[in-house]
């Protein structure tokens, strides 16, 4: 064999086994089945966890307002560095997500990956339901199918290549997406303050920078970032950017009152919205989370 | 002829830029009214507000008292507050939103959910802190309604 064809053999070799590396690297990874099995979701539970994780402000349509916030029929356009993504339908209907298991439910929010098994782009916020209690998930399945159907149809995303590729997701999954908490939690209180700010309310979402590949800078947790549609920049909520009063926190994050009894604009409005339907010890353990943080300028 | 002609011209500009002089002035007057709207809402809810987190102690009549300010200033007739042209792509130092003139049925709504808030507000506050507390979330809310949809974020 000509030294040629011993060269051109070996690039076939490598990129077969290097194709392989990637294929099975970037193979999106469901829970395992018994996760789910033993769960009894209870809608009431569920609801909580709904207004928890913000579901519906981007599920809801635009503009919705008062019970309409209750019909997930998506459309709501995610603008962002790589494209413009469109929130799909998730009412219990052929068009949005009836028929899921919790399992299913559970795959989608907790590792990105739908039930026909595709990677889901990170708009998504999966990358901090993955730190959700399966039990939340299966309480919130249960929720889900008591809210009303709607026929709207899924938009397409507006991704340029190679990010349309959702394979390469996975690639992006082994880089940046971690199932560990970021902050220590030293008492419950800041405990499920933490629970709810770094898995349901998924907060560092936008008040935390990323990278050039779109992964969370963890070094600069919560402390501010530029607003995803270029329009100047989301607050740092760290102590060092946020002086605010352990109690004024609580207060705006259930009334969306700040200390000078202006008012929550923006997308907080929608969060305040959420918000106001939890008891007020979250809103008061959110607040004591974001005081335990490392002060940040 | 020509001086004539020149000379009308230019005293048709003066005028009209004096006009205009006029009208920003107007515009600015009305910035000015219903900001101070505004700090008159902040201020009696910083009464209510500080009960509610509990850094004052519940007093009944001052409760009821700003309450009933707050019913006062959203009943206000507002019409000449909100002149065309003074929204903030038009005019300086206000985040009033276009949208504003372009939603005359959106901003009813929102007033009267503004008006029902402070209602039951004031009935809320005389009752006892809990009413109080409890009456906070749905004033905020009727806050945001509007700022949410019509004010420009920072």
């Amino acid at each position: 064999m000509s030294t040629f064809l011993r060269v051109l053999a070996l690039l076939v070799l490598l990129s077969l086994v290097g194709g392989a590396a990637f294929w099975l690297l970037t193979a999106p990874r469901p829970l395992s089945d018994d996760v789910f099995a033993t769960l009894t979701g209870d809608a009431e539970a569920g609801e909580q966890v709904f207004w928890a994780g913000g579901c519906a402000s981007c599920h809801a349509a635009p503009g919705a307002e008062g019970e309409e916030r209750l019909i997930l029929s998506g459309g709501r356009a995610f603008p962002s560095d790589f494209g413009i993504f469109h929130a799909p339908n998730i009412t219990p209907s052929e068009a949005g997500i009836g028929g899921w298991s919790v399992a299913d439910l559970g795959n989608a929010m907790m590792k990105g990956v739908s039930p026909e098994g595709a990677h889901y782009y990170p708009a998504f916020p999966y990358t901090s339901y993955v730190r959700a209690d399966p039990q939340d998930i299966a309480d919130l399945h249960a929720f889900l199918v008591t809210l009303p159907a709607s026929d709207t149809a899924n938009l397409p995303h507006e991704v340029g290549f190679p990010f349309s590729v959702r394979r390469l997701l996975g690639g992006w999954k082994l880089l940046f997406f971690r199932e560990d908490w970021v902050m220590d939690a030293p008492d419950p209180t800041v405990e499920r303050g933490r629970y709810l700010a770094e898995s349901l309310g998924h907060c560092s979402e936008c008040h935390t920078p990323r990278n050039a590949l779109g992964g969370l800078d963890k070094s600069r947790w919560l402390a501010g970032a530029p607003s995803p549609d270029g329009k100047g920049r989301v607050p740092n909520i760290t102590p060092g950017g946020l002086d605010w009063s352990e109690s004024d926190i609580a207060s705006y994050l259930q009334t969306g009152f700040t200390p000078e009894f202006d008012s929550a604009g923006g997308e907080m409005a929608e969060v305040v919205q959420n918000l106001a339907n939890l008891p007020a010890e979250d809103a008061a353990a959110i607040a004591a989370y974001l005081k335990s943080l490392p002060a940040l300028p | 002829m020509t001086k004539l002609l020149s000379g009308l011209l230019a005293a048709g500009l003066c005028l009209a830029g004096a006009a205009q002089a006029q009208d920003a002035k107007a515009i600015q007057g009305a910035i000015k009214a219903r900001q101070a709207t505004m700090q008159l809402y902040a201020f009696n809810l910083g009464i209510l507000g500080a009960m509610a987190k509990g850094d004052a102690d519940y007093n009944a009549d001052a409760a009821t008292a700003a309450a009933g300010n707050l019913v006062k200033l959203s009943s206000q007739n507002q019409m000449a507050y909100w002149p065309e042209g003074s929204d903030n792509a038009s005019a300086e130092g206000t985040k009033a939103l276009p949208a504003i003139w372009e939603d005359m049925e959106g901003i009813v709504k929102a007033s009267a959910a503004l008006s029902d808030a402070a209602m039951a507000m004031e009935s809320a506050a005389g009752t006892d802190l809990a009413s109080l507390q409890g009456a906070m979330g749905a004033l905020g809310g009727a806050c945001g309604g509007c700022h949410k949809a019509y004010r420009a974020s920072n």
